[in-house]
Order: C-alpha cells, then sequence, then structure tokens
C-alpha cells in the first residue's frame, strides 16, 4: 500500500472534497499516551451502559417505541454482525453476500440444541460459536480460491441454500421455525439503578443488552488484537494484492479460511442471542436482506475501520426503527438514503486511513468500476487511476 | 426418485427450456453492465420486475379475449415492446441516477454495489408502495396480481409425438431465442457494439480511440433493459402473476446463469441460463420442488469448483482477477 499516494498524488483532491476529515483528531489519538486512551476506552464503555436510559432513549425513539428494545433486537445485533463481516470483507477483501447464513446457523443451533436437548445457553453458545465457524470452513474450503465476484454469488447462492433447506426440513418446523426457544438462565438478581442486569426475560429486554455488549466489546477486542498481528498484516495484503501475497509467502488460501471462520463465529453469536431473546426463530428471520444490510452498514461506514463500521451499522438499524412513522415510505426513502449517501461520500462515513489512500488510488482493495478512466470534468484525477486501468 | 425423473423427462425439458430461456434473457443485462462496468447490478431484477408491470398494464388494456393466431402473436409483440420500453428507459435512468455519479468520482465497486442494493430497494418499495397501488388499484398489501382467462389460447397444447408443449412455452422460447440472436448481431456486427465490446476489454484504450464511453454505458443498460422487459412480458404470458419482489429470486437465479456460463460472456449467459433452467426442472423432479433452489444454488458451487470461469468462459473483456 502506498500512503503517500494520498500526501502528494490526490491529497488536493481528497483534501479539498473531504469536508469532514477526522486527520488531526487521528493524529492527537495516534500521539496520545496509554492512560488517556484507556480513560476514552473506559468513557466508551460507560456510554455503552448508559445507552439504554430514558433521556437517550427519548431522542433516539420519541414515537413511543421502546428504545432498549431498539437497541438490543436491533442495533446491538448489527453491530455485532457489521463486526463480524468487516473482518471477511473490510479486513481480507473478500466479498461476502450470504452472512446471513452463518447468523442462522448460530441462532438455529441454540433452538434445536435448548429445544430439543435441553442444553443450556451457555453450552448452546459454544456449540453454535463452533458450528457457525464450521460452516464458514464448509463454504470457504471449496471456493475461496474463487475470486471476486465469483466469490460474492457464491456466498450469496450459500445463504440462499441455507434459509431453504431451514424452509424445506420438518426436523426444524419448516416455515413455522422453532418455538419456544429458553431466555438464558438469569445469574443473579442484583438490581442497580432499577435494572436487573443479569436477569433474562420476557418484559425487560436491557440485560440481553448488556449481553450484547459484553459480546461487541470481546469481538472488538478479539478483531483488533488480529488487525494487529501477522494474521492481519496477512489479510491486509490479501486484500490488497492476492498475487503478490501469495509470492511473498502468504498462504493466502489459509488465511482467507480463517477470515471466514472468524466472521462466522462472530455472526453466529448474534445469532445465538437473536434466538434466545425472540424465543422464536423462522427462515424469514434470515432473508437476503439483513446480508445486503450488513454489508451495507460495513460499506458505509468505511469498511476496515472498527469504529467506522460499528456506527454504519448502528445507523442503518436505527434509522427505519426511528422513522417508522413513514410506516410505508420508510424502505422507500431508505433505498434512496443508501444511493445518495454512497453518491456523496464513496469510501464511507468514517474510513480508516489506510483504506482512504487505497481508495484513492481506484482499487480499494475491491477493485474498482470498469469503465472508470479520466474525463475531462475530472481535473486532477487522470494519471494515477490511468496507471491502475491499464494493468 | 429416479423413476419420477424418467417419468417427468419431457415435461420437465419443456419446462426448462422456457424457465432457462427467461434466465438467459435476464442473464444477458447482468452479463453486459457486468462485462463494461464491473458491477452486479442488483437492480436488474427490478427493471424486471417494472416490465412484468408494463405487461399486465399492456394485457389489461387489451382486455381479456381468446384471440389465436396472427392476432395473439400481434398481441405478444405489443406487450414485449411496451415492456421492453418501460424497462429499456428504466435502466438508462437507473445508471445516470445511480451509478454514473460514483463512477465520475472512481468510487469503488463496492460502493456502487451497496448503490445497487439501495437503488434495488427502492425501486422496489416505489413500485410496492405508491405505483401498484395507484394505476392498478389493489391493495398494498396485497401488491400481488393475477390474470388468469387472459388469452385462452396460450394454453392449448401442441402435440409432437411424446412431448406436449403449450403454446406460451413455445412463445417463450422462440421469443428470447429471437432476442438473443438480435442481441448476439448487435453486439458483433455494429459499430455500438464494437464499442461495447472494446470498452469492456480496455476503457482506458477505447477511450483513446474515441470510444464515447458514457455513451457505450448508457446502450449497454439500454440493451439490457430491453432485454429484461421483453423476459418480463415472456415471463408475463407464462406465469400470468406478478408481485412487486417477483425479481428478487429470479434475479438471482439470473445472475447466477451469468457466472455458470462465464460472466461477461453473451453466449455464455446463454449457455448458463438454459443449463440452469433444464438443470432445475430436471433437480425439482427427482428431489421435489421445494428443492427447487437449493439445487440451484449447489449446482452453481459445483460448478464453478471445477470450472471456476464458468461454462465458457469470461470473453466479452479479458479474465480479471
Amino acid at each position: 500500500m502506498n500512503l503517500t499516494k494520498n500526501g502528494n498524488g490526490k491529497g488536493g483532491l481528497a483534501g479539498a472534497r473531504d469536508t469532514l476529515s477526522l486527520d488531526p483528531l487521528r493524529n492527537a489519538w495516534a500521539g496520545a499516551p496509554p492512560v488517556v486512551r484507556w480513560i476514552v476506552y473506559g468513557l466508551l464503555i460507560i456510554g455503552g451502559v448508559l445507552l439504554p436510559s430514558e433521556s437517550i432513549g427519548g431522542f433516539m425513539a420519541p414515537s413511543g417505541s421502546d428504545w432498549a428494545s431498539m437497541l438490543s433486537t436491533q442495533i446491538a445485533i448489527y453491530v455485532l454482525l457489521a463486526i463480524g463481516l468487516n473482518v471477511v470483507v473490510g479486513m481480507a477483501g473478500l466479498l461476502d453476500l450470504g452472512y446471513v447464513a452463518f447468523y442462522a446457523v448460530g441462532a438455529y443451533t441454540m433452538a434445536i440444541f435448548a429445544t430439543k436437548y435441553d442444553w443450556s445457553f451457555w453450552e448452546s453458545l459454544v456449540l453454535a460459536i463452533a458450528f457457525s465457524a464450521l460452516a464458514g470452513v464448509i463454504l470457504g474450503a471449496p471456493t475461496l480460491r474463487l475470486r471476486g465476484d465469483y466469490l460474492a454469488i457464491v456466498t450469496l447462492g450459500f445463504g440462499e441454500i441455507v434459509k431453504r433447506t431451514a424452509n424445506n426440513s420438518d426436523y426444524v418446523n419448516g416455515p413455522r421455525g422453532v418455538q419456544g426457544i429458553p431466555h438464558p438462565p438469569s445469574l443473579s438478581e442484583f438490581e442497580i439503578m432499577g435494572v436487573q442486569p443479569l436477569k433474562y426475560g420476557l418484559l425487560d429486554s436491557r440485560p440481553y443488552y448488556y449481553l450484547l455488549l459484553l459480546f461487541i466489546i470481546v469481538a472488538i477486542i478479539f478483531v483488533k488484537r488480529l488487525e494487529s498481528s501477522r494474521v492481519g498484516r496477512a489479510w491486509a495484503s490479501i486484500r490488497e494484492d492476492e498475487d503478490a501475497a501469495e509470492l511473498m509467502g502468504v498462504p493466502t488460501f489459509k488465511f482467507k479460511l480463517a477470515a471466514f471462520a472468524i466472521g462466522a463465529a462472530i455472526g453466529g453469536s448474534g445469532g445465538v442471542v437473536f434466538a434466545s431473546q425472540q424465543t422464536s426463530i423462522t427462515p424469514l428471520n434470515f432473508e437476503f436482506l439483513v446480508s445486503a444490510l450488513i454489508l451495507a452498514g460495513v460499506v458505509l461506514g468505511g469498511s476496515g475501520n472498527l469504529p467506522g463500521v460499528m456506527l454504519g451499522a448502528a445507523v442503518l438499524a436505527w434509522l427505519p426503527e426511528r422513522f417508522r412513522f413513514l410506516s410505508d415510505y420508510r424502505m422507500l426513502i431508505f433505498g434512496a438514503a443508501l444511493v445518495l449517501m454512497m453518491i456523496f461520500r464513496p469510501e464511507g462515513l468514517w474510513p480508516s486511513r489506510q483504506r482512504k489512500a487505497e481508495l484513492a488510488e481506484g482499487t480499494g482493495g475491491m477493485g474498482s468500476m470498469g469503465a472508470e478512466v479520466a474525463v475531462p470534468d475530472k481535473p486532477d484525477a487522470g494519471p494515477v487511476e490511468t496507471l491502475e486501468e491499464g494493468k | 426418485m429416479l423413476d419420477d425423473f424418467i417419468n417427468q423427462f419431457w415435461p420437465s425439458t419443456v419446462d426448462g427450456l422456457a424457465l432457462g430461456a427467461i434466465y438467459a434473457l435476464l442473464a444477458l443485462g447482468y452479463t453486459m453492465v457486468y462485462g463494461v462496468l464491473r458491477l452486479i447490478n442488483f437492480a436488474h431484477a427490478d427493471i424486471f420486475m417494472v416490465g412484468t408491470f408494463a405487461a399486465l398494464w399492456t394485457a389489461r388494456g387489451i382486455g381479456a379475449s381468446d384471440v389465436g393466431g396472427i392476432a395473439l402473436i400481434g398481441v405478444v409483440v405489443l406487450m414485449a415492446v411496451v415492456a421492453g420500453a418501460v424497462a429499456g428507459g428504466g435502466a438508462m435512468l437507473l445508471e445516470v441516477t445511480a451509478y454514473r455519479p460514483l463512477r465520475k468520482k472512481g468510487a469503488s465497486r463496492l460502493a456502487a454495489l451497496i448503490s445497487a442494493i439501495g437503488a434495488s430497494i427502492f425501486i422496489q418499495q416505489l413500485m410496492g408502495t405508491v405505483v401498484i397501488h395507484r394505476v392498478f388499484g389493489t391493495s398494498k398489501e396485497g401488491g400481488k396480481l393475477d390474470v388468469n382467462e387472459h388469452f385462452k389460447e396460450l394454453a392449448t397444447v401442441v402435440d409432437a409425438g411424446p412431448i406436449l408443449i403449450r403454446n406460451d412455452q413455445l412463445i417463450v422460447f422462440v421469443g428470447a431465442v429471437a432476442m438473443m440472436i438480435a442481441l448476439d448481431q448487435f453486439v458483433n456486427r455494429t459499430k455500438l457494439g464494437r464499442g461495447i465490446r472494446s470498452t469492456a476489454q480496455d476503457p482506458e484504450t477505447a477511450v483513446l480511440m474515441g470510444v464515447n464511453i458514457d455513451r457505450v454505458v448508457s446502450v449497454t443498460f439500454l440493451v439490457g433493459g430491453i432485454m429484461a422487459g421483453v423476459a418480463a412480458a415472456l415471463y408475463f404470458l407464462r406465469f400470468e402473476t406478478t408481485n412487486y419482489f417477483v425479481g428478487f429470486l429470479l434475479g438471482i437465479k439470473a445472475f447466477t446463469a451469468a457466472v455458470l456460463g462465464g460472466i461477461g460472456n453473451i453466449r455464455g449467459a446463454l449457455a448458463g441460463g438454459f443449463t440452469l433452467g433444464l438443470l432445475e426442472m430436471y433437480g425439482s423432479s427427482i428431489f421435489g420442488s421445494e428443492w427447487r433452489d437449493v439445487v440451484a444454488f449447489t449446482l452453481l458451487i459445483l460448478v464453478l469448483m471445477f470450472r471456476p470461469t464458468g461454462i465458457l468462459g469470461e470473453s466479452l473483456q479479458q479474465a480479471r482477477a
């Protein structure tokens, strides 16, 4: 990756266009002492814990809908899934259009083992994570030799296979789905500020939010550690140029498979919480639209940048719920908003610096569109992309 | 299981060819846009859906009748022309609003894909919440229109030895093949077709040779849209029912067909479409029709494992990693 490209090549254009530049903030963050960082992390976690409170809910969900349940059933789940998908799409640069399949595998594993074999929530959780990772390997092993859009369509097909199979199997009641999935067992009855954060019941959805928050924090730490390790560097090199990575001795297939399995495992854990909170799941919960929305969240936030991805997913989960009063028209407006956001900020709301540099080079790890050549009304974009197109 | 397959062989073949013809026509739109822009045009399926409603609108305008012979063919052609015009226009509009700004900005393909998904949701919802309700006066929830009793001649059976072919199947097959031949000639013989091929191969050089890229992209979308519109009219004739999400599964299957045949390859799209249609029908005669989609996607994974660039390989462009 050529970071200097951003500085001298297209810096002028990027700077002029990018009014929402986060660079000063980034520099401050990079230079901040560890103590400051830990304080910020602490504040963020406290913010996450306080998020379901009434005062925030008043603004976020004024139309009488339950903010806490919106958080736990929509926003937190989407954020968790986006973190998982970001490993596959953002870090390793593999386009996965069937991510919902792993979410479904997690949810169905939980449902089957909890209702048919009386496994506890925690036992099922471990098993479900293992099963979804296994599903990632099963899908990945034969297909990860494919590149780009072939992989995209194969994963899309896999998502449909999982949904249809669930729909056609009498073992999981076909289209009626599985009912009576138990809530997680309550760990303790202790109460703090009117919440019983470890008592999982039907009425209060806040404990599920805290459970998801815990999952999210664990996932973030896990993914962040991976990103700055050998694995993360291998993913970056695969994303940038797979052939070069292979030639430099990176076992690309192994690392791609690892990205798939890890992404799948995180998706599966989201499915487990979803199943145990809803207590019933049907194949309709696992439509292609879910895959599309999570992918949209990842790209909208800034593929590859963890805070951005979480922001993007949260915004996408929140928007349709917040604007429920538009009733029938909300998805209409949502679709238009997706197009507009991509037109005005194709690199995402909060892209990572490295990704921005890659995008400025016109590849973005995913390649640029074809038929994209220097046009007269594009002042100083010419040379860089011209070179890229030539290869 | 195998007995079912043998008993059902000829009906499945006929059904499969008719279905495959529709897949192939739709796949052409995907494959051409992919060849030129390297974009999975997710909204293509919704362009098709709009086409089915244009066909329905035409059919309603004509009214139920049991015309036959030349008059029936005239009606079919009229429906195809209206649907093709609406879908072709829609596709061009789509390109200008949802893809061109991104292309000018040099956005990543991922951003373009999200834009495509957004456009797809938008068109679906626009039809579902506004247009269908206003134009056809149905309830929004229904979103589904059945038009039986139209054109009774369609159900007449042509008897050819062991094979029974319904008129509508015949029309679908012949109509689709005619469109494919026309497209193949257009791309290979005309100046615009040459522009499309050169842009797909190397946009940079194409520009230097004086090809107007914007126009080529527009024409590509127009042609793809017309194909989708004709496919929509034929689909409507065959299945006589449509709704605002009719395009989704059909679109995925058609893209699957395009990939199966070798993406960017026009003849590959035909091969892929017919292969997929036939094998899907054979598969459902063996495993039961509820497993049809599973058969189709499993087939896709299997084919790509052994032939990673599809049956006929990539060709409108050079194979790109």
